[in-house]
C-alpha cells in the first residue's frame, strides 16, 4: 500500500484526526438513551449543529463504577427506559445520515465483551462509529481491543490519569501508543496545563481534557454540565443543552 | 509447584482474571502488587502474621469430627473445619489480618472495605481498631437492614458505616462505591477487599491469606486419619473461604484425587431468575476488574441477584474458581435457599452448631453427597462462619417475629 492512499483513506481514525485540524476541538459527552432514545437522537443533531466537533455517546451500564453521581443517574434512567446496545446502534445508523462529525462510544468493557467483541465492532463500522473509549481498560489490558480496533479502524482512545504532578514512565508509554486522541482525566480540581504540555511532547495525537482543566489542551470535553442539564430537563433538554454548548463554542473559537 | 505458576504477571488464571480497572486506579494496584510481592517472601512479615493468627484470631481452628452427622447420614466420615470459631466469627479475619498488616507496612493509616453480610466489615473494623487505623465500611442499604446487628458491631468498633443507595443496594454496589472512594483518596488509604475477586493482585493475595484453612485441614487430617480428604465442600459467593479451603489441594500432585466442590447460592432455584449462582447460571464477562463468570443479561448488564444469605448475594465469582471449573479441577453446584435453611436447622439440632447461612449452603450439599460415599471416605465441610447473625432472618423466614 502506498502512503498517499493510506493518508486519504477515510476511517474512524482519520475522521477524528481531521476534527482537530487548525482548531481546538469541542467534544460533547452524553449518555445514550437518557432519558430516552428519541431525545438522544435529537441531542446528537443539536450538538452537531451547535459547534461541537466530536460527540461521545455513553452506552448505559448497570454498574458505571467510574462515574460521578449525575452520570450514574443518567445510566440508570436510560436502562430503566429500555435503552439497549441494539437500540443505540439503530439510532446511530439513522442519525448518521445527517450528522457528519465523528461519533465515539464510551462504554464499559462488559457490554462489548458480552455482545461479542468482533460483532460489536462490525456493528460500529456499519453504523459509523469512529472511536471507542473504554474506562475499565487500562494500558495493561489494551490488547483486549487492539486487534479488532486496528482491523476495523475504529480508534481506541486511551486515557491518562493525571493523579500526580510528575510525568511518569507509564504516562509516557500511554501517550506514545495513543491513537485518535488522548483523554487526560483527573479526579483533582487542579490546573493541569503544564502536565498536558509535557504529555503533548510524547504524543503523536492531540491531547484532550475536561473543560476548565488545562488551557494547553488540543480539545475540551463538556460532559458533566450536559448530563446535568439532561437530568434536569429530560425530554425538554435539547434547547438548554444547545444554548449552553453554543456559549462554550464561542469561547473556544 | 509454586502458586505463581497459576497466575502470570497480570494475574491471569488461564484467560480469567486480569486488571480491568480505570487508569486512575492503576497506580494504587501497582503499589499494592509491589508491596504484596515483597512482603509475601519476607519472613518477618510472615512470622508477625502467624502470631496474629495464633494469638488474636485463635488459629489453628478446630477440625471437628461430626460423629452424629456422620452416623445419621450413614456414609462418608464428616469433618467440619471450624472457621466459625475464629475471632469475629468467620474466616474473614484471616484475610483482614493479612491485608491490614500489609497496609500498615505500606504506611497507610486509613482502611476502607465493602461488606455484604457484614462479616468482612466487622472483621475489618476489628483489626482496624487493633492496629490503630481509621476505618470506613461501605454496605448496600438493603444489607444494612438485613444485617442491622453487624452494622452496630462495626460502629461499636469505631468504624464509620456508609449505606450505599446506588443500584440494587447490595454487595456489588458496595464494591463500586469502595472503588470510587479509593480513586478519590489513595495516598493514605488502603482498600481491604474481602473476597477472592477484583483486579490482580487481590485474587491471589486473598487466596494466599485464606490458604491457611487448607494448610491446616491437610496437616490436621494427616494427624487424625493419616490421609487426605476425599472431598472438600465450601460455599462460594466471591469465593474466598472456598479458595482458602481448596488452594493447598489444587497444586499438590498427591492431592489430585481430592474432590473440590463449591456451593453457589441457588436462591429460589437456579432455573428461576432469583438466584446468585454465577457459575451455574452465568456467562463469561468482565466486571469488577476481572474476567470471570457473572450473572448478567445478553447485553452484559449485571443482573440483580437473590439469595437468602447476604454474603453470597454477589453476581460474580473469583477468577481462580472460573479457571478451576474450566480445567475441571473443581466443580460447582447450586444450593437453594430452602435447602440451606434446612441444613441450618439440621446442623444446629444434630451437632449443636449454628452455621452461618452462607456455610449452610455447603452443609446442605454435604447432606446430599455424604450418603453416596463409602464409610472409609472423608468429607470435609468448611464451616466458614457462625450463624448468630442470621437467627433473626431465619425467624422471619419461618414467619416468626422476634422482639430483639
Amino acid at each position: 500500500m502506498n502512503k498517499a492512499n493510506g493518508a486519504n483513506e477515510i476511517n474512524g481514525v482519520t475522521r477524528i484526526t481531521k476534527a482537530f485540524e487548525g482548531k481546538k476541538a469541542l467534544i460533547a459527552y452524553i449518555i445514550g438513551g437518557d432519558p430516552n432514545i428519541e431525545t438522544t437522537e435529537e441531542l446528537i443533531i443539536a450538538l452537531a449543529n451547535s459547534g461541537v466537533d466530536i460527540i461521545k455517546i455513553g452506552i448505559p451500564f448497570s454498574d458505571p463504577s467510574a462515574e460521578d453521581l449525575d452520570a450514574q443517574s443518567a445510566h440508570e434512567r436510560a436502562l430503566k427506559n429500555g435503552c439497549t446496545t441494539d437500540s443505540l446502534f439503530e439510532m446511530i445508523k439513522r442519525v448518521r445520515e445527517t450528522v457528519k462529525i465523528p461519533l465515539l462510544f464510551v462504554t464499559y468493557i462488559n457490554p462489548v465483551f458480552v455482545y461479542e467483541t468482533d460483532r460489536f465492532f462490525d456493528k460500529c463500522v456499519e453504523c459509523g462509529i469512529d472511536g471507542i473509549i473504554v474506562p475499565d481498560i487500562p494500558f495493561e489490558e489494551k490488547d483486549e481491543l487492539t486487534d479488532v480496533c486496528s482491523k476495523t479502524k475504529v480508534a481506541q482512545i486511551s486515557s491518562i490519569a493525571l493523579n500526580s504532578n510528575k510525568i511518569s514512565e507509564r504516562m509516557e508509554n500511554i501517550a506514545r501508543y495513543a491513537e485518535g486522541f488522548i483523554y487526560c482525566v483527573s479526579g483533582m480540581n487542579i490546573d493541569a496545563s503544564d502536565m498536558v504540555s509535557e504529555i503533548k511532547k510524547n504524543s503523536p495525537v492531540p491531547c484532550v481534557v475536561d473543560w476548565g482543566m488545562a488551557t494547553t489542551a488540543d480539545g475540551f470535553v463538556i460532559g458533566k454540565e450536559i448530563i446535568k442539564l439532561v437530568g434536569q430537563y429530560g425530554r425538554h433538554s435539547v434547547d438548554p443543552v444547545k444554548e449552553f454548548v453554543k456559549e462554550i463554542a464561542e469561547k473556544i473559537k | 509447584m509454586s502458586k505463581e505458576s497459576m497466575a502470570n504477571k497480570l494475574g491471569r488464571f488461564g484467560s480469567f482474571g486480569g486488571q480491568y480497572i480505570p487508569e486512575a486506579l492503576m497506580n494504587n494496584l501497582k503499589e499494592l502488587e509491589n508491596a504484596y510481592l515483597h512482603y509475601k517472601s519476607d519472613p518477618t512479615f510472615q512470622k508477625e502474621l502467624e502470631l496474629l493468627f495464633q494469638n488474636y484470631a485463635g488459629r489453628p481452628s478446630l477440625l471437628y469430627f461430626a460423629k452424629k452427622m456422620t452416623d445419621n447420614l450413614n456414609g462418608a466420615k464428616i469433618y467440619l473445619k471450624r472457621e466459625d470459631l475464629n475471632h469475629t466469627g468467620s474466616h474473614k479475619i484471616n484475610n483482614v489480618l493479612g491485608q491490614i498488616l500489609l497496609a500498615k507496612k505500606m504506611g497507610k493509616n486509613r482502611v476502607i472495605a465493602e461488606t455484604g453480610a457484614g462479616q468482612h466489615g466487622v472483621a475489618t473494623a476489628t483489626v482496624a481498631a487493633l492496629m490503630d487505623m481509621e476505618c470506613e465500611v461501605f454496605m448496600g442499604k438493603e444489607d444494612t437492614e438485613r444485617q442491622a446487628l453487624n452494622v452496630f458491631r462495626m460502629k461499636l468498633l469505631g468504624a464509620k458505616v456508609n449505606p450505599v443507595t446506588a443500584g440494587t443496594m447490595t454487595l456489588k454496589d458496595a464494591v463500586n462505591e469502595t472503588l470510587r472512594e479509593w480513586v478519590s483518596r489513595m495516598d493514605d488509604t488502603y482498600y481491604v477487599l474481602g473476597s477472592a475477586v477484583g483486579p490482580h493482585p487481590f485474587p491471589i493475595m486473598v487466596r494466599d491469606f485464606q490458604g491457611v484453612i487448607s494448610k491446616e485441614i491437610k496437616s490436621q487430617l494427616m494427624e487424625l486419619e493419616g490421609k487426605l480428604p476425599d472431598a472438600v465442600v465450601a460455599c462460594v459467593g466471591g469465593g474466598s473461604n472456598a479458595i482458602g479451603a481448596f488452594s493447598e489441594f489444587v497444586d499438590d500432585p498427591s492431592a489430585k484425587s481430592v474432590q473440590l466442590i463449591g456451593c453457589e447460592a441457588g436462591g429460589l432455584g437456579s432455573d428461576t431468575p432469583y438466584s446468585a449462582a454465577a457459575m451455574t447460571n452465568g456467562t463469561v464477562g468482565i466486571f469488577h476488574g476481572m474476567k470471570s463468570y457473572f450473572y448478567q443479561d445478553k447485553y452484559g448488564q449485571i443482573k440483580p441477584t437473590h439469595s437468602i444469605s447476604a454474603g453470597l448475594d454477589y453476581p460474580g465469582i473469583g477468577p481462580e474458581h472460573a479457571y478451576l471449573s474450566e480445567t475441571g479441577r473443581a466443580t460447582y453446584v447450586a444450593v437453594t435457599d430452602e435447602e440451606a435453611v434446612e441444613a441450618f436447622f439440621y446442623l444446629s439440632q444434630t451437632e449443636g452448631i449454628i452455621p452461618a447461612l452462607e456455610s449452610a449452603h455447603a452443609v446442605a450439599h454435604a447432606i446430599k453427597i455424604a450418603p453416596t460415599m463409602n464409610k472409609d471416605q472423608i468429607l470435609v465441610v468448611n464451616l466458614s462462619g457462625r450463624g448468630d447473625k442470621d437467627v433473626a432472618s431465619i425467624a422471619r423466614y419461618k414467619g416468626e417475629n422476634l422482639n430483639e
